[in-house]
Formats: C-alpha cells, structure tokens, sequence
C-alpha cells in the first residue's frame, strides 16, 4: 500500500515537470501523523510535503470548484468516493472538468482518528496498511488491527468504485464491505417516534454549530448560503434550548437531498462525533425507496430525483414505510 | 403525551395555492362554510414555491401544524408544479418523523378552486387533528419566542 505513495508523487512530479499541469491537489503531512490536510502544491520542492496513506481521508472534489477556474490545468487525485462528488459537481456546473487532470487512486479505507484515539493512540509515527487490517506505529509501539474496528464508518460500508479518471493508480482489488450501509437507518426507522426524538436530541443537542459540515459538504457548494443570514433573527442569539439547532440539521440535509453522494465528510469532520451521514442517509434510502434506485455523482447527466417526477409518485401521507 | 389546556388554541399555517387551494377557500367563504380562525392562509403562487424551509420556518416561529395546499395532481397551473412538490414534500414529512416529529403535523392536501366543501372540511379536520396533539414542542425555537 505504500507504494501507493510513491507511484502518485511520481505521477505527480512527471505531469508537473512535462507542463501536463500547473499544479497538484493532494493530501499533505500535518504535524501529528494523522492530520493529513488537502493543499495545493505547486513545484516538485512543493511535493516533499505529498502524502497518500491511510489517513488521506479528506475529499478534495469541492477544492476544484476554486481550483478549475484558475489558469493552468489542476492535477488531482481522487478516491472512489471522491470521483462521485467530482461527477456531481460537474453536473452541476460547479467544476471547469477540461482544466481538470484525473488520477483516480485506489482505496482500501481510511482510518477513522476518533477510533485510534480511543484506542489509545495520540500520536502516529507511521502506519503499514494491507487490504484487510493495518498496523500503526505509535511511540516506537507496533498496533495491529483489522480494518472494521478502524474505519471511518463512511468507508467500512463503502461499496464505490473508481468512477472518472484520465489515469488510474491501483495495485488491489477493492475490498468488499462487511456491513450494510442503510443498517442503522433501518434500526432507527424501527423505533417508536418517542425513542427517534429521544435518540435524535441526545445527538443534535452537542451540535456547537461550528458549520464544518456544511463547510466541508462538496454538495453545499451555493455562493450564498442560507444559513449566512443575519436576518434570521437568531443568529446572533445564544441556544435557550439545547435542541434548538435540529432545524439547522434538517436543512443542511434536505438541501443535499438527491445530490448528496454519501461521502460521509459530515460525520468524519464533525468535532463533536455527531452521525450526520444518517440524516442524509434516510434521505437516500427514502429516493430509493419512493422514487427508485438512485446513486448521486454515478454519472455528470442524469437529472436528480427532486429534478424529476412521475405522475404515480407515492403522496406525502404514505411515505412513511414500516416506521412506527 | 403532553397535557392539553383546556381552551388551547392551535395556530396553523396553511400555504394555498393562488390558481386552486386559495379560490376553494373563498368558495368556501363565499358559501358559508367555516372554517376554524385559528388557521393562517399564506397565498402562493404554486404548491411547489413552499421551499421546505418555508414549513421549518412556521415551526420555528410557533405554528402548531403546517398544510400545503395545492392543485390535484395534473391540474397544476404550470402544469407540473405539484408534482415537484409532492417529492419534496414526501422527503421532508418522512424526514420529520425518522426525528421523532409527530406527522401528523404537516400535510399535503390536494383541493381544487371548486372543492369549497373539501377546504373547509380540511382544514376542521386538520385543527382538531392539531388541537388534539397539543403544543409544538419538539419543533419549537424558544430563541424566536418572545
């Protein structure tokens, strides 16, 4: 897997040095091992700081809606589940996809930072990762896993593949997921009403609405966004209730309803470890449901299901399934 | 189950479409039919310009019970309107309740500029439903209360 690495920074340096590209996005080392961060780099100097491992987590689709419209054409890499976001954005105009150079990479998932810590692990030296279990070195200390206890959960359910690249880098095949990705909403569509509000308060209420999620959402890409609205009224106003921003959850998910490819950068970014991924997975497994299967960014044409309709569609007073 | 004062009144918004929903309730005006005061009419030009946000925002500021009313399915005026509402609406009334919110709540009723007697039987049938579920509490913003 670390040869990964290697062959994407020679990609890298080989499409800068021949004028292919003007420049890089890509993952690049943070000062603790795991705080990989998106950056751009510009010169092959640029690209010591160039790193692909397991904690490349971050989608870099949404970095190319400012870095298309640049001059020069922008080399990036794209994981499985990026490359969805990437034909998302492209559908809706939001990327300039001829100043664009595509190198799909593979991967095998990424770590998830907020399990290792519970583990134990503050600090990374390295990390040696195989298809099914991964090894992190801690403080001299070798720390062995098998990929589910590991994950972000967004990838331990990750059934994307490779979708949209002028290049591929990929050594393996994909592995395949041991959990079903709808799981959880199913648990919870199961409850009586009482225990989802019950559930849904304890989560929404740590919400320090620090806007991560929507920053780092590749379908929350408006100019203007509705929640940058100083006439609210409350903008300015401290929480009196410690539920009071579910309405802000249930927004940030309905605008992303049909467009939201299931990346999981909500839940992954959020400081406060809230699932946010099963708002936006209700919604996906409601479309599929109602409306037929549906997988946002498979392809840059095909219109979304709240751009579409059918004369037969179920009405708003049937729509709730097996819920209770 | 929250305990309902005895002269608890609900406060409703309906949303009514211009071309059908809003004429049926002058019909029902104009016919003698009644109608419970305690439901708001916001007249817009079509079911489908209701953004969600619109029905959240309701809450937010202290409706009890939100209803769009719009066109029977393939009579909109712009031909298709209801129809993009109707998944909009579907996705936002199932999200509402996968959080627990009572559904019934919010509605989707479909009455035509001829259907008086429907919108006035609607919109009693929905204030009772409304008045019987009590205080929106689980939608409420107290930072919108006064």
């Amino acid at each position: 897997m670390q040869k990964l690495n290697e062959l994407a920074l020679e990609k890298a340096k080989t499409l800068l040095a021949n004028g292919t590209v003007a420049r890089v996005l890509g993952w690049k080392k943070g000062e603790l091992g795991y705080d990989l961060e998106p950056a751009v780099f510009y010169s092959e100097s640029d690209l010591e700081g160039f790193i692909y491992n397991a904690f490349s987590g971050a989608n870099l689709s949404k970095y190319l809606i400012e870095e298309s419209k640049k001059e020069g054409k922008v080399l990036v890499f794209l994981k499985p589940c990026d490359s969805y976001s990437f034909n998302q954005l492209v559908k809706e105009h939001r990327i300039v996809k001829e100043n664009v150079y595509t190198v799909g990479i593979e991967c095998q998932g990424k770590l998830d930072v907020k399990k290792l810590k519970e583990k134990g692990i503050e600090i990374v030296d390295g990390v040696i990762e195989n298809v099914d279990d991964v090894t992190v070195i801690s403080l001299g200390k070798e720390y062995n896993f098998v990929k589910e206890e590991v994950l972000l959960g967004k990838c331990s359910v990750c059934e994307k593949h490779l979708l949209s690249y002028d290049e591929v880098i990929s050594l393996h095949d994909k592995r395949t997921p041991k959990l079903d990705r709808f799981e959880i909403v199913k648990k919870l569509e199961a409850m009586t009403a009482d225990e989802r509000y019950a559930f849904w308060k304890g989560e929404l209420s740590k919400c320090i609405r620090c806007n991560a999620c929507r920053n780092v959402c590749p379908a929350c890409n408006c100019l203007k966004c509705v929640f940058d609205n100083d006439a609210s009224g409350i903008a300015s106003k401290a929480n009196s209730d410690s539920f009071e921003e579910k309405l802000f959850h249930i927004i940030r998910a309905f605008h992303v309803a049909g467009r939201c490819t299931d990346c999981g950068e909500c839940s992954r970014v959020c400081p406060q470890a809230i699932p946010l991924h099963l708002l936006n997975r209700k919604f996906i497994s409601d479309i599929n449901r109602l409306y037929g299967e549906f997988q946002a960014g498979e392809d840059d044409v095909t219109k979304g299901p709240l751009t579409a309709y059918t004369t037969g569609d179920a009405e708003p007073s049937e729509v709730f399934g097996g819920n209770k | 189950m929250q305990e309902i004062k005895k002269d608890y009144k609900p406060l409703i918004v309906a949303f009514c479409c211009n071309w059908c929903s809003y004429a049926g309730a002058d019909l029902a005006g104009s016919s003698r039919l009644s109608y419970p005061a305690e439901v708001k009419i916001i007249r817009v030009p079509c079911s489908c310009r209701v953004n969600p946000t619109f029905i959240l925002k309701a809450f937010q500021r202290g409706a009890d019970g939100v209803i769009i009313c719009g066109c029977h399915p393939g009579d909109c005026h712009y031909t298709s309107g209801n129809y993009f509402a109707r998944r909009r609406m579907s996705l936002l009334f199932s999200m509402l309740d996968y959080l627990g919110i009572e559904r019934e709540r919010t509605r989707v009723e479909w009455v035509s500029a001829a259907e008086g007697a429907k919108f006035s039987a609607v919109m009693n049938d929905f204030a009772k439903t409304v008045t019987e579920l009590g205080e929106n509490k689980r939608l409420e913003d107290l930072r919108c209360k006064n």
